[in-house]
């Protein structure tokens, strides 16, 4: 009889356990290890001049425009640089999640431009680490300008220039991110001996976020090559500035030394000094247009 | 020594069968907002859901990042700049049924419930009440409800210019497809 009140015990105690095995406990066991990939390293598609490892997705749409005005030293009468002004139009796509390509077009020697950029490696903790996330950059630009002497003869080839980059980019923490972009340029042809018809740089890119909307940028790329533009000396491109977005735009306001808005231009063609106060105002403007749905949600 | 073994276990299983759970990993919570601006919609087919029968209680909890919208851009705000999902990745709910009297989960049918229970999102914990349905058929659990909630109650917050382009609140729909966890 005894034997049997201690076996009932026994069996009550157990069950007593394996009753309160917490619900929680077995939404917490059920519940899957996803890869986490991060998400907004920087805000937009370009750190400020050059490319952020940021994206369009699949049928996103990003219509971009760009100014750089004229230099702060050129005094009040031109008002402080702002009555003259350098406009980028660009038109960017995400033909697939990690394949996107523009083309755009700059009053600077008339030229146009398009890239591809791949996606090719994503930041991601949990079921798979990834430490930071790699894209690829490859453009093409071409100057329109009419050659300047009709009379020998010009070839097309002459008017293109090309740009590799890799961007290596990894968000730190919620709020600061930075990228280093290896950056290539290749010039057919360039106007004297001494200019370099190939050009080495290395860029590093950061941003602090400031609020949920507005961050600060920095980008500055050093140029490895003896450097001459058109018989001037060609300094490194720094731009300093402010991100704000606002749902579907993103405005990027900036201080920087290059007039020019693609790599082809702001690497190797910069001939204003910050210290000489060569500093142009910028800002581009980018708009996000959704031109493709993903989700067919049922009705409910 | 062998039959006071013996009894122990089958007492075990006569008390394991009574209280079953039923559990889902692909349970559906959607949130809709319908304003003439804008139409806000999330799916998130990857709820993980427990219901214990013998008592009614309920837990479930969603992944902020499996909510899935039409438009990525809008996906990417949703988890940037109004849920913050990286500091607050998931979204819990823990309450159980008020009136499980009323409800035979022996027996294949609809059976109207009220659920109440502590919602928590955003590490914000409020209390909800809601009514739904139980539909018992072959052996699983079918749960459905739908209810609204008020974004300022979590401290999403959402700025006064765009406002207008969400309902004062959301409506979401929980469908839960239950089957039972096999006993250890």
């Amino acid at each position: 009889m005894r034997r049997l009140s201690v076996t009932i015990l026994l069996s009550l105690i157990t069950l007593g356990i394996f009753a309160q095995e917490d619900l929680m406990n077995i939404v917490n066991q059920s519940t899957p290890k996803e890869i986490n990939y991060t998400t907004a390293t920087f805000k937009s598609t370009r750190v400020m001049n050059g490319h952020s490892i940021e994206r369009m997705q699949a049928g996103q749409l990003d219509v971009r425009i760009s100014h750089r005005f004229e230099t702060l030293n050129s005094g009040g009468y031109n008002f402080f640089g702002l009555d003259i002004s350098y406009i980028h139009l660009g038109l960017e796509y995400g033909i697939t999640n990690w394949l996107m390509v523009g083309v755009g077009r700059t009053e600077i020697d008339k030229t146009f431009d398009g890239f591809a950029k791949f996606s090719i490696l994503r930041q991601s903790t949990g079921a798979k680490e990834m430490p930071v996330s790699v894209s690829a950059v490859t453009s093409v630009a071409l100057k329109t300008l009419k050659f300047p002497d009709q009379n020998q003869t010009n070839y097309f080839t002459s008017r293109l220039a090309y740009v590799a980059q890799i961007l290596v980019a990894r968000k730190i923490s919620e709020g600061f991110s930075v990228q280093l972009t290896p950056s290539y340029v290749h010039r057919n042809l360039v106007a004297t001996e001494l200019d370099p018809n190939d050009i080495f740089a290395l860029g590093a890119g950061a941003r602090l976020k400031l609020s949920k909307r507005v961050s600060l940028n920095g980008e500055y790329y050093y140029i490895a090559n003896p450097k001459t533009y058109l018989s001037q000396q060609v300094y490194n491109p720094l731009s300093v500035g402010f991100d704000i977005e606002t749902g579907g735009h993103v405005f990027q306001l900036f201080f920087t030394n290059s007039r020019g808005v693609i790599e082809k231009q702001f690497l190797g063609e910069t001939t204003g000094s910050w210290k000489k106060g060569d500093i142009h105002f910028g800002f581009n403007i980018s708009r996000v247009f959704t031109l493709k749905k993903h989700l067919k949600s049922p009705n409910y | 020594m062998k039959r006071i073994f013996l009894l122990a276990f089958f007492l075990n299983i006569v008390f394991a069968v009574n209280g079953q759970k039923y559990m889902t990993k692909n349970g559906f919570i959607g949130f809709y907002s319908h304003t003439p601006m804008e139409d806000i919609k999330a799916d998130n087919n990857q709820v993980v859901g427990v219901l214990d029968i013998s008592t009614g209680e309920m837990v479930f909890q969603a992944l902020i990042k499996s909510f899935h919208f039409d438009r990525a851009l809008m996906e990417e705000h949703f988890n940037e700049n109004y849920m913050e999902s990286d500091k607050f990745p998931k979204s819990l709910f823990k309450g159980k049924i008020t009136n499980l009297a009323s409800v035979d989960f022996s027996k294949t049918g609809t059976y109207d419930v009220t659920v109440e229970g502590d919602l928590t999102i955003r590490d914000v914990k409020n209390k909800i009440s809601t009514k739904g349905t139980i539909e018992v058929v072959n052996g699983d659990i079918n749960a459905n409800s739908k209810f609204n909630i008020v974004p300022e109650d979590y401290k999403i917050t959402i700025p006064g210019v765009v406002r207008d382009k969400f309902d004062k609140s959301m409506a979401v729909t929980v469908t839960m497809k239950y089957t039972p966890i096999t006993a250890k």
